[in-house]
């Protein structure tokens, strides 16, 4: 476990110490900033209709603006996420420092953990940027906290799966943008693919559905947890990092 | 300390090490030559437990690399060709991760790092970030990253490359030193053979994945010496000089083997254990020319290392003043 921290603690470093940090959480907050206001100009609209036709109950903040809301955030994090994991392995491999953690008295997996929760701390640090507009909608309303903290929880298990995946695919390249690239387009497959179920049939759709990484967060921001998605998102992180801890190994035998 | 039996790495259909073999004793600096592409990069990674070898056996510490990886990498330092820093990291803060990572335990990596720093000369850089770190800084860095966490068997791929003069003979100092302390045991691999004369106890070549040498620097020298060979140079020689050396009793052989103006160089070669020296004089005396050097060419290590590592034997060149040579 020391070990994993050492690592985990040298990769967040690593992105403070270049533009990578800054950058993706900068852009982040611009982006969530953009559509929390979109969004909220949008509720407060309706709000107002409401008030007006005589809607016969108040509108829900967590469902008409929070929901939509973290919805958009999954794209950015789409977005976002690749350039986070991309350097992780092709760096070390291209400058030659996986020599040194390879030849350390540390296992392949205490390597792949350290990466991970690092780049999680990362991820973390945009998250905790949606935090004081959160805390604006608590001022002026009255949200409820708990579909909140399920929100986060599967905001959290939805980028685990990106890392996990991220990590698995720069340990394949030496070159980060071939990695980025790679990353981007599977995360973006992911995404789409339920696009498609519906037209291979009711057994294609349920299966896409399945499958889309985005579907499965769904509940998350109703409240809900439910254990299919908890098995997906933790089995799809438990995958990525068994692949790259494999892929690391595997780049041993061939050299 | 280090044993390795019969090792062999192929990859794909490339045999990169082929059935090496080798002892290294407590406190003994082994070094290793070859030509780019021998395998010397290839056996150190199988050491230092980067890589699996395909067949045989390494044995670092009394650990199998293979079998308990940990337990050897934890008592094995390791300099790779180009040193493993992060650019973006400071010295300081590299060496206290790399502490933490070889297990060098909490309590002692503040001091451990101070003194390894001082003890490779990088004190005064330790603020600085690694990226920004000249070549030499580079290499002491990667050094320093090796010893730190005080490893029985440090293994070093090119130590000295990159580094001015005086830091050359610094490092060769600071690798003697730890070897004579008698807690290291070291190999090394290098481009530049007199390093390896001045700083190894003995010398592994291996060429195109095989071991050709395993010996002392001398007595590699002297083994691969076999006939004697003389420089002698005179002046005012006929054109039949060589004819005339050529009739002495006891040489093999003449070949003349540099000319200015009236000055001639030949290559004596004579039955080994046969001196002719005094056969040499008489006869450029009775023919009236002028002797001006006459000298026994011992092999240098170069023309060992080109002869071994090379299928056709070289011509023997003048005696090697070069420091370093491209293997």
């Amino acid at each position: 476990m020391r070990n994993v921290l050492a690592i985990a603690n040298k990769e967040l470093r690593a992105y403070f110490a270049s533009p990578i940090a800054y950058i993706v959480i900068g852009f982040f907050a611009l982006l969530y900033g953009f559509f929390f206001v979109a969004i909220l100009r949008y509720f407060v609209g309706q709000s107002m209709q409401a008030g007006v036709m005589g809607g016969a109950q108040a509108m829900n903040v967590n469902q008409q603006l929070v929901r939509p809301l973290l919805q958009n955030v999954t794209v950015v994090i789409l977005f976002l996420l690749p350039m986070v994991t991309m350097r992780t392995y092709s760096e070390e491999k291209r400058s030659g420092t996986i020599e040194l953690l390879l030849t350390s008295p540390i296992t392949d997996f205490e390597i792949v953990m350290g990466k991970f929760l690092g780049a999680m701390a990362l991820y973390c640090a945009m998250l905790a940027v949606t935090l004081p507009h959160l805390a604006i909608l608590f001022v002026y309303g009255h949200p409820e906290w708990k579909p909140l903290v399920t929100a986060y929880l599967g905001l959290l298990l939805f980028g685990g799966c990106f890392v996990s995946l991220g990590l698995f695919i720069s340990s394949l390249s030496k070159n980060q943008i071939v990695a980025g690239a790679v990353t981007f387009s599977v995360f973006l497959l992911l995404w789409v693919i339920t696009w498609i179920g519906s037209f291979i049939g009711p057994t294609g759709d349920k299966l896409t559905s399945y499958l889309s990484i985005v579907d499965h967060f769904d509940d998350f921001t109703k409240g809900i947890i439910d254990t299919t998605h908890l098995v997906y998102y933790l089995s799809f992180i438990t995958f990525g990092l068994f692949l790259t801890a494999k892929s690391v190994d595997s780049e041993r035998w061939r050299g | 300390m280090i044993e390795v039996q019969h090792l062999t790495k192929r990859y794909g259909g490339v045999t990169a090490v082929n059935d090496i073999s080798f002892r290294v004793e407590r406190g003994e600096i082994l070094g290793f030559l070859g030509p780019n592409g021998a395998g010397k990069t290839t056996t150190m990674r199988i050491l230092t437990g980067y890589m699996p070898a395909t067949d045989g056996k390494a044995i670092v510490a009394g650990y199998d690399v293979f079998d308990q990886p940990i337990e050897a990498k934890r008592r094995t330092g390791y300099l790779p060709e180009t040193p493993p820093l992060y650019p973006d990291m400071g010295v300081m803060d590299y060496l206290t991760f790399v502490a933490k990572i070889k297990g060098v335990p909490s309590a002692d990596r503040t001091k451990r790092v101070k003194t390894i720093m001082e003890r490779t000369r990088i004190a005064d850089m330790a603020n600085r970030q690694c990226g920004r770190l000249s070549k030499g800084y580079k290499q002491r860095v990667g050094l320093a990253q090796a010893l730190i966490h005080n490893p029985a068997v440090l293994i070093l791929d090119e130590p000295t490359a990159g580094l001015d003069p005086k830091q050359i003979i610094e490092t060769r100092e600071l690798i003697k030193e730890l070897a004579a302390a008698g807690d290291h045991t070291i190999i090394l691999s290098t481009h530049i053979l007199p390093e390896v004369a001045q700083t190894c106890q003995r010398v592994v070549i291996i060429a195109k994945g095989h071991v050709v040498a395993i010996d002392t620097p001398n007595n590699l020298t002297a083994r691969l010496r076999g006939s004697e060979t003389l420089y002698l140079q005179v002046d005012t020689a006929g054109a039949d000089a060589s004819a005339a050396l050529g009739r002495i009793a006891g040489v093999t052989r003449v070949s003349e083997s540099d000319r200015h103006e009236s000055l001639v160089g030949f290559e004596v070669q004579s039955e080994s254990g046969r001196d002719v020296r005094r056969d040499l004089a008489k006869a450029v005396i009775a023919n009236g020319w002028g002797l001006l050097e006459l000298r026994p060419m011992r092999m240098s290590l170069e023309e060992i290392f080109l002869s071994l590592t090379t299928d056709e034997t070289p011509a023997i060149a003048a005696p090697a003043g070069g420091e370093t040579i491209d293997a």
